[in-house]
């Protein structure tokens, strides 16, 4: 049984690879054709009707779900994906608190942006300010990412200095605290009650929103795929710098890093401050699309999921972490008969993965390329968690 | 901050703190034992008391327990529900051993793609013992079980009394029982580890793996009997639980894990008579911060211990020592 799975797995990879090639093989401008293609047709995703291809749309099933909405959040999945890949697939640190860094990216524009949270209450109050004033929305994401990006760096400064599971286990406390203190802070957060009227691009919920409504998701998804490949692109290029070989190495054997004069510490700093601030992104996209948030909406699970999304992809490849979060994402709400067992196969896919196949269903191919002369161990043994 | 509060009932607080750690310590154990041979953090332990405290309620509940029972029957029930804790505890750690980390240890997988697992492991159980079961058994057992993700709640089998009185101290029976089974529990498996044939194996493999295989020790025995006398223990620890606070729900563990492991951590991970102190002072600790703060950030408190001890004294209070005298 389980030499089957392997050689259909093996299968598979080998059909992977090869599409690899061959697209490499193009020239420039069929790559460039190809590419936007894909890109129009992700932006034309939410007003799919090919006959034959609608039954991909969520709500084609009863009950199902507004289909632009799920992709939305299929876009914010995928940049936490991509953001915990850096963090996870490239510097190689498990972090099980992501979650907290997408709440605090939600909080920020929930604290900054809404006339209902006690702190616009409290700035309006000590400057004079009229009851309606609250930041604008592209302030509070410039907030979001600073805080988060901020806080990334205080949860790293004291913990990075451990390795593997001691770190994994600190910042899985790290966002149970973030989740806690949003819940009895009550004079900052609200507590449990949470904070509602969180503004879109277009300001506070209401219905003089021509675009960014709370009934039509079509745009928030065009907002947020935006987003997604704007930081694809950035991702991309820091992977290829001298910082994401930096990150490799460190990953990879971090006494031989240091010996040859990388030095640890500063890059896993930097994984977890940029990491952190593409979870704050997400958190801040999926806080103005809600318009309302509170506390239980950030539990430790969501953590788990994401690390998922991550380890099943295929850690250090951003194909595979996004394939992950998509499918992580869509599967339960296609799907709904078996959404209430979505954790249960979460928990099974992460296992099963894990024994069957650690590089994750897109194995990272610069690091196959890297390691060829142990190619038995890149297919046998674990991508580098 | 309610400093009168806490110095006012110190005596109190740190009773009440001991016998909360005590169950703590009793959990802590299994990681102890586990980290010390394997090197590695068994991530699902949390689920093995979880199992625990679930084997607990539906025996209890099919042998139609009502509240406070005559002496001899609580007792009689007491000591079912520790078999049946442990039994089911036990074999839910090694079926883990089993299932997901032996296939893993035949690769020589790093750390982290076994913390993986277990995280993934944690999720399966919590899931099954939320979901899918109460979905299965609902009918079997209609009251206890039926109730997705909900709290449930169990007979008081022995009603809490005030035992005796120190000053402004009152010490309850379930306190002393708390702490006088776990201090005995772990003083059995200190003798076990210390003083028997098995315990030695145990200490070495977890000194030097290969040279014990050559000694003749089998070291797949050793790995199994780990992970059933961490199971044990957390069994007992279920028992305790469920005769203190009488509750348990699927995600239970959740928290409470994250806890015993900061005992664990912070008496020194690898070392039983750590797990005991680590166990006993995060409890105090805690009572204390909880009266202090407020009894809402309890949580908040271990994690912070957790931190400063990783960042001050990773090797915790008593340092590492299964094999003691570890290269």
């Amino acid at each position: 049984m389980i030499d089957k799975i392997r050689s259909a797995d093996r299968r598979r990879v080998g059909m992977l690879t090869s599409i690899g090639d061959r697209w490499r093989a193009l020239t420039k401008w069929q790559q460039a054709l190809g590419l936007a293609a894909f890109v129009a047709i992700l932006y034309y995703l939410p007003l799919l009707g090919v006959p034959g291809l609608t039954w991909l749309r969520t709500d084609s099933i009863e009950g199902g779900n507004n289909w632009a909405g799920v992709l939305f959040v299929c876009a914010i999945y995928v940049l936490v994906a991509i953001g915990l890949n850096v963090v996870v697939g490239l510097a190689g640190l498990l972090d099980l608190g992501y979650i907290g860094f997408f709440a605090i990216g939600a909080y920020s524009v929930a604290l900054f942006g809404s006339v209902n949270s006690p702190v616009v209450k409290w700035i309006q109050q000590e400057f004079n300010l009229p009851p309606t004033w609250a930041v604008t929305w592209a302030i509070c994401l410039f907030i979001a990412i600073v805080l988060t990006m901020i806080s990334g760096v205080l949860l790293g400064w004291p913990t990075l200095r451990l390795r593997g599971d001691y770190l994994a286990i600190v910042t899985l406390g790290f966002g149970e605290i973030i989740r806690i203190v949003a819940r009895n802070a009550t004079g900052l957060t609200n507590g449990p009650v949470g904070i509602s009227a969180i503004p879109g691009p277009e300001g506070a919920p209401s219905p003089d929103n021509k675009v960014f409504g709370l009934i039509d998701a079509k745009p928030w998804y065009w907002l947020a795929i935006t987003f997604v490949l704007i930081m694809v692109f950035l991702v991309r290029r820091l992977e290829h710098s001298r910082v994401g070989r930096a990150w490799l190495a460190v990953r990879e054997d971090e006494d031989a890093a240091a010996v040859m004069g990388v030095y640890p510490f500063k890059f896993k700093l930097w994984a977890f401050a940029i990491g952190a601030a593409l979870g704050g992104l997400s958190g801040f996209l999926f806080g103005s699309r809600n318009a309302f948030i509170d506390p239980t909406q950030f539990n430790a699970n969501l953590s788990i999921l994401f690390v998922a999304m991550v380890v099943v992809g295929g850690s250090g490849n951003m194909i595979g972490v996004s394939l992950g979060a998509v499918l992580l994402a869509y599967l339960p709400e296609r799907f709904r008969d078996f959404a209430d067992y979505r954790w249960l196969v979460f928990g099974l896919a992460m296992v099963l993965v894990m024994i069957l196949r650690p590089q994750g269903l897109v194995p990272s191919r610069r690091r196959a390329r890297e390691l060829k002369d142990r190619a038995a161990e890149a297919e046998e043994a674990p991508a580098h968690v | 901050m309610h400093f009168d509060e806490l110095i006012g009932h110190l005596g109190q607080h740190t009773v009440d703190g001991l016998s909360k750690g005590a169950i703590y310590a009793l959990i802590a154990l299994g990681y102890t034992l586990v980290y010390g041979v394997l090197r590695l953090i068994n991530f699902a332990h949390s689920e093995v008391f979880m199992v625990g405290t679930f084997s607990v309620l539906i025996l209890w509940n099919q042998l139609g327990v009502k509240n406070n029972p005559p002496i001899g029957q609580a007792i009689l029930f007491l000591v079912l529900g520790l078999i049946v804790a442990a039994v089911a505890s036990g074999g839910t750690a090694l079926a883990l051993e089993r299932v997901a980390y032996r296939p893993l240890r035949r690769k020589n997988a790093p750390p982290l793609i076994f913390l993986i697992t277990a995280i993934g492991l944690s999720l399966v159980f919590v899931e099954l013992f939320g979901q899918v079961l109460p979905k299965l058994l609902g009918g079997a057992l209609p009251d206890v079980f039926g109730r997705p993700r909900q709290i449930v709640g169990m007979p008081t089998i022995i009603q809490q009394e005030t035992l005796f009185t120190i000053g402004n101290t009152a010490i309850t029976n379930i306190q002393v029982i708390v702490f006088v089974a776990a201090v005995v529990m772990m003083a059995l498996l200190d003798w076990f580890i210390n003083r028997t044939r098995y315990g030695r194996g145990v200490r070495a493999v977890a000194q030097n793996p290969e040279t014990a295989a050559l000694m003749g020790v089998n070291q797949e025995r050793v790995i199994m009997l780990i992970f059933v006398l961490g199971g044990i223990m957390a069994g007992a620890a279920a028992l305790l639980w469920s005769m203190r606070f009488g509750f348990t729900q699927n995600s239970i563990g959740f928290v409470l894990g994250l806890k015993a492991f900061t005992a664990a951590v912070l008496g020194g991970i690898g070392n039983l008579r750590g797990a005991l102190l680590g166990g006993l002072f995060l409890g105090i600790v805690e009572v204390y911060g909880a009266t202090l703060f407020a009894s809402n950030w309890e949580d908040v408190i271990a994690f912070v211990v957790l931190i400063v001890v990783l960042m001050f004294r990773p090797t915790g209070l008593l340092g590492e020592s299964l094999g003691r005298a570890r290269a």
